[in-house]
């Protein structure tokens, strides 16, 4: 394409924005609203993988003993094994006090010492690291004298479901979003094909390429895509800021740390661009090929 | 230059063919009238040649290529080298008499010195001069349909269609549309012609070629128009 098919495709594509100015303005106000969902989406996936991993480094395996099971055979088979960084033994005593003080009420220590503390030898161990931690609990509930080997697999399950749960239905929400933003896409530039129609209909008497009849068109979804996209990246990228911001003030736990790495965040919004102006070319290109079959 | 073998044209929802079996030659530099009553076939041989519709069966060459087997590109460039006139003009009403002849040269890509000093030419030839920045809606039907001829040689086509050019208009303005499609046929370029002017058909002393039910019934060198007209 030439500079002058340049022109006059910059031209005509202007002139249908104009003419088609409103409904150019919800279709992007459509578009924004189903990607800042799946940019939200995506903000909070990067977020809980984080988290996730997290609470998966910080991990630790409670071993508890058999009744009368040796303390110190248990430390040598620790010390020896491959996966383990480091471990402490709780004694039953210490669990006790330490379970007191978890529920706040040191009264509770009352008649439960010595002989009838409940509570069994405890081994804290830490895993070499974070994909070790399930196979160490497997060992070393084999070892002589366990009783149980636990690092909240069940809690860790519970969070990877409901993360799942809600994955699947912000996903499945931006893409019925996103689907019915190409159809007012597709409407909108239908709509400026059907007006310049006597126009399409000359222009392929006069041998013009598809390619020349489909620009103007395609700059017109393009366009809207783009603005859309912008709209929903400014609300997104503000908001998470905003979040973001607060958080790390509110500092509620240690692994609630908002993600903020460049890295991992432009990545996101780049894709929403990329998205963006797929969904504005793709609309306007099933728009106008009924009108090119001349 | 044009050559139809054995050519027919159906139309799904039509029981008889619009073109049925039609063979038939033109050399460069021809002027040709089709003739005949409506349904005859002349708009689809027209459309025909112009590759906008293929045939049912048989061949259309045009300079030496077969039309059914061009491919996209090669279509496009067949559709420059013609130049369309239609009955009802066809001009863009939001476009001055200047941007409508323009146009034609805009959307083949060509730049705009060439559009520049072009366009002015073609105007002059079809004798608009001075009506450049007229809109169509204020120019009469004569001169709507010079603006459509402009258009049309703007590009310097092999060949001019034209499909009932003078249906629209009065007896002096055909006359004077006809003796500008001549004018543009002697510098050379072929002309064809589809209408139902009888009249003007047999005072210009053509090339006729009188279709009926889409077929050739005559073919005669500086013919008339015949009796075909009586049946329209």
């Amino acid at each position: 394409m030439n500079i002058s098919a340049l022109k006059y495709g910059l031209r005509q594509g202007i002139l249908s924005l104009r003419r088609n100015l409103w409904l150019a303005t919800v279709t992007a106000g459509i578009i924004a609203i189903s990607l800042a969902i799946l940019g939200g989406f995506l903000l909070l996936a990067v977020n809980v993988g984080q988290m996730m991993r997290t609470i998966e480094t910080n991990l630790e395996i409670a071993v508890f003993l058999e009744e009368g099971a040796d303390p110190a055979d248990i430390s040598r088979q620790l010390a020896e094994h491959a996966l383990v960084q480091s471990y402490l033994l709780v004694p039953k005593e210490q669990g006790l006090v330490e379970f007191a003080e978890t529920l706040g009420d040191p009264a509770f220590l009352a008649g439960m010492e010595g002989e009838n503390n409940p509570l069994p030898d405890l081994f804290r161990v830490k895993a070499s690291d974070a994909q070790s931690v399930a196979a160490l609990a497997t060992d070393i509930r084999a070892f002589p004298g366990v009783e149980m080997a636990d690092y909240g697999e069940e809690l860790v399950g519970r969070l990877i479901g409901v993360t799942h749960w809600l994955n699947r239905l912000l996903l499945g929400m931006s893409s019925l979003l996103a689907l019915g933003a190409v159809f007012l896409i597709v409407t909108t530039i239908r709509l400026s094909v059907v007006a310049r129609q006597d126009e399409v209909g000359i222009m392929k008497y006069l041998g013009a390429s598809n390619s020349f009849i489909r620009f103007p068109f395609l700059l017109e979804g393009v366009v809207i895509g783009w603005t859309g996209t912008l709209f929903a990246i400014v609300a997104l990228g503000l908001g998470y800021e905003q979040l973001a911001t607060s958080l790390q003030q509110e500092a509620l736990t240690f692994f609630i740390r908002p993600v903020t790495d460049p890295a991992l965040i432009l990545p996101i919004f780049g894709g929403l661009l990329l998205l963006g102006t797929l969904m504005g070319g793709i609309g306007s290109i099933v728009s106008v090929r009924k009108f090119l079959r001349v | 230059m044009i050559e139809l073998k054995r050519v027919s044209k159906s139309y799904h929802n039509c029981a008889l063919p619009a073109v049925a079996n039609l063979s038939l030659q033109v050399n460069r530099g021809e002027f040709v009238f089709l003739v005949g009553p409506s349904g005859a076939g002349k708009s689809t041989l027209i459309k025909l040649v112009f590759r906008e519709q293929t045939p049912s069966s048989g061949q259309i060459t045009f300079e030496g290529r077969d039309l059914s087997k061009l491919k996209q590109k090669e279509l496009l460039r067949h559709r420059r080298r013609i130049g369309m006139v239609f009955q009802d003009y066809r001009l863009l009403k939001q476009k001055t008499v200047y941007e409508n002849v323009a146009f034609a040269l805009e959307v083949i890509g060509r730049p705009v010195k060439e559009i520049r000093r072009k366009v002015p030419a073609a105007l002059a030839e079809v004798g608009l001069t001075g009506k450049e920045k007229a809109f169509p809606a204020e120019l009469s039907g004569g001169e709507q349909q010079r603006v459509g001829i402009a258009r049309a040689i703007v590009k310097d086509p092999l060949i001019i269609l034209a499909d009932e050019p003078t249906g629209n208009l009065d007896r002096n303005n055909a006359l004077q549309l006809m003796e500008l499609f001549e004018t543009i046929n002697r510098s050379g370029t072929t002309v064809i012609i589809a209408t139902h002017a009888w009249d003007l058909v047999d005072r210009m002393k053509k090339r006729v070629v009188a279709m009926e039910n889409g077929s050739l019934i005559r073919d005669e060198q500086r013919g008339s128009y015949g009796n075909e007209h009586l049946s329209t």
